[in-house]
């Protein structure tokens, strides 16, 4: 829903990252407003995940020029947990399996560190099954899978709805969430499709990434991005993405071809 | 870092030999094995401390030159005041109003009183009579080959009792031996010798716990009769000046099931060494084990696994933690001879270094004759994976919790094989430090 007098909630500017000697992104710009979903697609190598690791923190990149904003505040100075914790949620395009650590014991530290953060009491363990139990029917996900270790054995659609329970549960003013229909199958793509339509609400934003129309046939974002080459080429309605399925990246490709190089800082958006 | 050069941390001789005759004189005295209320005068003990105590005197004290000693360090142990550890009246001080978690008959373990006194023992427990121990005492060790082990010897040349039991049918509540040194100082040799008769089945959780400078050591005896099951778990609870030795010798007849799971941490020095038979194969063995360490500790588990027949099994699963400047070692031998066709045998060793200065040694040692089996090994050292610590800390937990956390499910696997009463202990919380902050 796009509301143009609605908070900005994260703010990126001219972004650039490289993992080891490697630049990957060169240039980002995204502003995300409360109430929006949107939509980055790509190629692989694009810099689409890259984009939504820097954006949880992870110390595999290194950001090297540009800002990242999240409602006003410097993102960048914060550690993971800090970003979690005030509202940024990374749905992973891999979860981790994590043998040993009890799913329900770590939903409930997850959830409490972000509670505790948002000034509300901690919940203890029974007032925790409840709430998750509720929640599990955001995405249809059987109790028996609370018992479980992290995400250990789960088949990808379970690894997703578990996500998606994780997102339930934090309740995040910014979700991105990187390729989360990889590996569904159509039921289990509607299913957690379904999920995230539930959680989007006028006080939240969704950064959804992606290759494939199909999740965009579920989920209908306000905006289109599409990057190469570690920048946004085109942004657009949710049309773009019609035509991107239509035409193909190489027609993305084509904008490359001024290559930018010589300024940097030109903006790097094209509105279709 | 797995390695295998030479440790020349072993004492100085002539200080550890010092130190080992002072221990055998600290324990020489007549009066010791009369005060033990179990089986004084028993001749069978009287003849395996007598013998243990020349074999001793000719061995001397291990030395880095000796295999099975060449990683550990004996330094924590001579530093152990060579004196009888003073017996207390209430041993279990530091928590006599507490009770199991669970249902478990708890016995207090200090090598001096009888344990069984004044207890009334389930059914399907009693005690073996000292005239009737004869025929076991020694004999698991025997068929272990183990009678050799330094360790099985110096424990043995200063007991002055056993506590013996017999086991029919099954036991429905587990039994909980508790040895507490407290903080007090010197040797405390201990002996335990078990049988299980046909078709018998016990639970039973062998609790170690030292604050000060001493030596608990103990040699376990087990017979596993045909279709007799035992779950044995040894938890240990040390600390920076004491140590912890443990022979645990079973053997097994066919049909019978082993699970034998040790957690230890935090001693100066701890080494078990499970040494089980499986006298005509066709039986089932279970091991778990984990060490965790840090500072300047050394966790030693020497395991030997013996094959006399065919169809035997063994799942084998040993781990530690090791951080600082601390180190792990584990000697894994499996001895499959050319009778023990088709034995299924896995051993695994799990090792988590969480500082560059720890060390892991893992050594496996498989003599596979037979032909026709099944036998796999393998080692892991690792790190705390940093794409495990990235997803907790993207939930919101702290680099310290998150670590927490995964350390704790490391251990788990083991911890949780545990028998019940273990609950009580805490052993996560125990081993690991504090309480995972919530």
């Amino acid at each position: 829903m796009i509301r143009p007098d609605s908070p900005i909630l994260l703010e990126i500017t001219d972004l650039h990252a490289t993992v080891g000697d490697q630049p990957i992104l060169k240039g980002v710009n995204l502003t995300l407003r409360a109430g929006e979903i949107h939509a980055v697609m790509g190629r692989n190598g694009s810099g689409k995940s890259t984009l939504s690791k820097i954006l949880a923190g992870h110390p595999a990149y290194t950001v090297t020029a540009g800002t990242i904003h999240y409602r006003g505040e410097d993102l960048l100075a914060l550690a993971p947990e800090e970003r979690a914790r005030a509202g940024v949620f990374l749905g992973f395009q891999y979860p981790v399996e994590i043998p040993g650590v009890s799913n329900l014991e770590f939903l409930r530290v997850a959830t409490n560190a972000r509670r505790g953060a948002r000034g509300e009491e901690e919940l203890d363990t029974f007032a925790f099954e409840d709430l998750v139990r509720e929640r599990l029917k955001v995405v249809q996900m059987d109790p028996a899978f609370l018992e479980r270790s992290v995400n250990e054995g789960f088949s990808g659609g379970e690894k997703k709805r578990n996500e998606i329970l994780q997102m339930a549960l934090l309740e995040p003013l910014v979700a991105i969430l990187d390729e989360t229909d990889s590996g569904l199958d159509i039921d289990a793509l509607r299913i957690v499709s379904a999920g995230v339509n539930q959680l989007a609400t006028p006080d939240n934003c969704i950064l959804l990434i992606t290759h494939y129309q199909r999740l965009l046939d579920e989920i209908t974002p306000d905006f289109v991005h599409v990057m190469a080459a570690g920048r946004i080429l085109r942004t657009g309605g949710k049309d773009l993405a019609l035509e991107l399925e239509r035409r193909g990246y190489d027609w993305v490709d084509e904008g490359l071809e001024p290559a930018p190089q010589a300024d940097p800082a030109a903006p790097a958006l094209e509105v279709v | 870092m797995v390695s295998l050069a030479v440790s020349s941390a072993t004492a100085p001789g002539s200080a550890s030999a010092a130190w080992l005759e002072s221990v055998l004189s600290a324990f020489d005295q007549p009066q010791f094995l009369s005060s033990g209320g179990v089986s004084s005068g028993d001749l069978a003990l009287a003849r395996i401390r007598a013998s243990a105590r020349d074999h001793l005197r000719g061995m001397g004290m291990p030395r880095s030159h000796h295999e099975a000693w060449r990683f550990t360090s004996l330094a924590p142990l001579i530093a152990v005041p060579p004196r009888v550890l003073p017996p207390v009246r209430h041993e279990g001080g530091s928590e006599p109003e507490s009770s199991p978690a669970t249902e478990a008959l708890r016995l207090y373990w200090d090598g001096d009183r009888d344990p069984l006194a004044g207890v009334v023992l389930p059914e399907g427990l009693s005690r073996i009579e000292p005239a009737a121990q004869e025929a076991f005492l020694g004999t698991a060790l025997a068929e272990a080959g183990t009678e050799d082990s330094w360790l099985a010897r110096f424990s043995a040349a200063l007991v002055g009792q056993v506590l013996a039991l017999r086991v029919r049918g099954r036991v429905s509540v587990p039994l909980e031996l508790v040895s507490d040194c407290g903080d007090r100082s010197g040797v405390r040799p201990l002996r335990l010798l078990l049988v299980l008769e046909e078709n018998a089945s016990l639970e039973l959780l062998q609790v170690h716990r030292a604050a000060g400078p001493s030596l608990s050591t103990a040699v376990v005896e087990t017979r596993l009769g045909a279709g007799a099951r035992l779950r044995h778990g040894v938890l240990g609870l040390g600390s920076d000046t004491s140590c912890l030795f443990a022979h645990l010798a079973v053997s097994q007849a066919p049909g019978s099931e082993l699970e034998l799971t040790t957690a230890v941490g935090g001693w100066g020095l701890v080494r078990l060494e499970p040494a089980l038979t499986q006298s005509q194969g066709a039986a089932v063995t279970r091991l778990r084990g984990l060490q965790v360490a840090r500072d300047h500790q050394i966790a030693d588990l020497h395991s030997l696994v013996r094959f006399q027949g065919p169809e035997g099994q063994l799942d084998q699963l040993q781990k530690a933690v090791v951080d600082d400047a601390a180190r792990s070692v584990f000697h894994g031998a499996v001895q499959v001879p050319r009778e023990a066709q088709r034995t299924k045998a896995s051993q695994l060793s799990r090792n988590l270094l969480l500082s560059d200065r720890a060390r892991v040694d893992a050594i496996p040692q498989l003599e596979i004759v037979a032909d026709d089996v099944r036998c796999t090994h393998g080692a892991t050292v690792t790190r705390l994976q940093q794409e495990e610590l990235f997803y907790l800390r993207s939930r919101g937990l702290g680099a310290d919790q998150a670590a927490r956390l995964l350390l704790e499910g490391f251990c788990d696997e083991i911890l949780d094989a545990l028998p019940e009463p273990a609950s009580f202990w805490q052993p996560a919380r125990s081993l690991l430090g504090q309480a995972l902050p919530q």
